[in-house]
């Protein structure tokens, strides 16, 4: 008994010598949306890694898909002390109240990858990528890379609806207006999976002349267009060299298509978002400079030039 | 000491060392802050977890109070989206629709005499799906009366708030301990869960006091979607997924019998109480998996469980030795 009131006794000594000595160091609370997708995961294992990189002690708090966790978390940091709140949130509305609590209280709340539906004033910045820039990258590879020769394109649309769905299309169709060589002969859903992306790509490639008619195929992510990869080598086409693929995302599995020549173009929707929010953070806080309201992260362009077995590599341990 | 006491002393006993080994670790937990959102942050839930001990006091169950929140929040947002109507009518319209719910689902309950389980399933399914019919997106409220009502706090000293509808929590708990144990109904709840062919012999009105259960925890989960709306300031058909589920755990957790007959309404607080505080634990913590509320809230489950059948057991035999 007594032995274990000292092992406890020295547990707790233990703890309050620790945080006494990480107490200089920045204390950041992250109220993670959950982890149902991969590029999620992704995100949350490189905010870990960021904030282990600068010496950040980072409260992580994973929300289960739920709004009403996501308020609960962000109060606990607030009770507790935090000097910034990271949030990804799940839904647009519904967070006045507890920002203005954050903000009564002092502390810089970041948001991340998604915007909300509240006054600006209420949180610092938020970090997000722009969906509509996605589609243009994408875009403009293909223009350049078809240089002038006619390229009749089909397209493989994100979830009806969705806003990514929505963007990405209007930013592809912005870079192509105006190229008379390119035309964009057919485009449908592919619900942003696999599955549904090779099936739409199946009947592209019936109603095309077996796919002697398409030259590229434009993937709203890259889920659909491994699908699409795998419909174009049933149909007894070479993927990459007969069709173009260019897709969004930059997920791993489509660095394993390009390095097989199957797959030609990705942009990618980087998981860092933690890495420039924590530079605007130490930036406001340290030396008081406020960010601006949006910062937008890099929409980086891979093709097979860019080693993408490397990439590869450095993707697959993130939790894709 | 009476053994009807003892799940009940061990849930105060319980939450009462986690909480001091939480101020072990964190002696920031031990602020007016944590304890203004422990309130706060579960105000909707307790308040719904008021009827669920109701339900479950008198034998039955009720998964339909997560479903109803949800419906109620749209239901509210929708209607202050698209009329002119002042929000305390639309909460009076909101609560009728919901008692009426829950009553309906009582009536058929008891004249079908269908399992609580199958009808509140499907009043879950109806209620979710009502919900979806109306909005399948996220509405933000933006009344006026909803920003003052807001704005309408005690500021506790240390910095901590006690909210209104922490507050009004609260005062459910009241409402319901004195229900339970000081009206007509209360009793007639208790000896319903004892047994249906007994509470008959001793005159309790079956059919009467089956509706009304269900009334009540279907007006209680629209006066927590009424909360929850003013918690989120939005009304979302997706919201409070499976927090029935949490109500339930938090009725059990707070000593209350599954079968019925037994157990304290004031429990249900501590039970709810129990699960913020691992909540708040966690995220202090800043590096468990959030997941671990879900299992710690399962091993307390099932010591419950395991403490209600041994007593039970000992109840049995004391009554063979009599």
């Amino acid at each position: 008994m007594n032995f274990k009131f000292a092992l406890a006794g020295a547990t707790i000594l233990a703890a309050s010598v620790f945080s006494a000595a990480s107490a200089s160091a920045m204390t950041v609370g992250f109220s993670q949306i959950g982890s149902e997708s991969g590029w999620r995961a992704a995100e949350t294992t490189l905010t870990k890694q960021q904030a282990e990189k600068r010496g950040i002690d980072l409260k992580f708090a994973d929300a289960q898909q739920k709004q009403e966790n996501q308020i609960k978390a962000l109060r606990s940091f607030i009770a507790q002390g935090v000097d910034a709140i990271l949030v990804a949130p799940v839904v647009a509305t519904g967070w006045d109240e507890v920002l203005q609590e954050a903000k009564d209280a002092k502390i810089p709340v970041v948001l991340l990858d998604r915007t909300i539906d509240a006054p600006k004033d209420l949180y610092l910045t938020a970090v997000t990528s722009d969906l509509v820039h996605e589609g243009n990258v994408a875009g403009k590879w293909l223009v350049d890379t078809v240089a002038g020769k006619p390229c009749n394109v089909v397209e493989l649309q994100g979830t009806t609806g969705s806003s990514p769905a929505i963007d990405r299309k209007k930013g592809f169709e912005e870079a192509l207006a105006g190229k008379d060589n390119l035309k964009i002969v057919r485009s449908q859903t592919g619900d942003f999976t696999r599955t549904k992306g090779k099936e739409v790509m199946e009947s592209f490639l019936k109603a095309e002349d077996g796919g002697k008619n398409i030259c590229a195929v434009y993937a709203h992510n890259d889920d659909m267009a491994v699908g699409a990869i795998q419909a174009i080598k049933e149909a007894g086409l070479k993927p990459g060299t007969d069709i173009l693929v260019v897709s969004i995302d930059a997920v791993p599995d489509i660095f394993q298509a390009m390095a097989a020549g199957e797959a030609n173009a990705t942009v990618e929707l980087t998981p860092n978002m933690a890495g420039p929010a924590f530079d605007a953070l130490d930036a406001f806080i340290k030396d008081g400079k406020e960010p601006p309201k949006w910062i937008q992260t890099e929409s980086k362009l891979y093709t097979q030039a860019d080693d993408p077995m490397k990439v590869y590599e450095e993707k697959k341990g993130l939790g894709y | 000491m009476n053994p009807r006491y003892l799940p009940l002393t061990a849930t105060v006993a319980i939450f009462l060392i986690a909480y001091a080994v939480c101020i072990a670790q964190y002696p920031n937990m031990l602020s007016t802050r944590v304890i203004g959102n422990l309130l706060t942050d579960n105000a909707f839930l307790g308040i719904a977890a008021v009827g669920m001990t109701f339900v479950i006091l008198s034998g039955g169950i009720d998964l339909s109070i997560g479903a109803v929140i949800a419906f109620t929040g749209v239901f509210l947002a929708v209607l202050l989206q698209s009329t002119a109507i002042h929000p305390l009518a639309a909460f009076a319209l909101a609560l009728i629709i919901t008692t009426a719910f829950g009553a309906m689902m009582g009536a058929i309950i008891h004249h079908l005499e269908m399992p609580p389980f199958i009808v509140t399933l499907a009043g879950m399914f109806l209620a979710r799906g009502m919900a979806f019919v109306l909005s399948i997106d996220s509405i933000p409220i933006k009344h006026p009366f909803y920003t003052s009502l807001k704005s309408f706090y005690y500021v506790l000293p240390g910095g901590g708030r006690l909210t209104l509808i922490g507050g009004l929590m609260l005062v459910v708990f009241l409402v319901g301990i004195l229900i339970a144990h000081r009206t007509r109904f209360g009793a007639d709840v208790y000896a319903l869960g004892g047994g249906t062919a007994t509470a008959r012999l001793m005159g309790v009105p079956i059919g009467r006091t089956t509706v009304m259960i269900y009334a009540l925890s279907g007006f209680l989960a629209g006066l927590s979607g009424i909360v929850f709306s003013l918690y989120t300031s939005a009304g979302y058909s997706l919201a409070t997924v499976g927090v029935e589920l949490d109500a339930i755990a938090a009725v059990v957790i707070g000593g209350t019998l599954l079968t019925g007959g037994s157990g304290f309404v004031a429990g249900t607080l501590i039970g709810i109480l129990i699960q913020g505080l691992i909540q708040t634990y966690i995220t202090f913590d800043g590096s468990l998996s959030s997941w671990w509320t879900k299992i710690l809230i399962g091993l307390l489950l099932f010591a419950f469980i395991l403490l209600q059948k041994a007593l039970i057991l000992l109840s049995d035999r004391r009554r063979r030795h009599a």
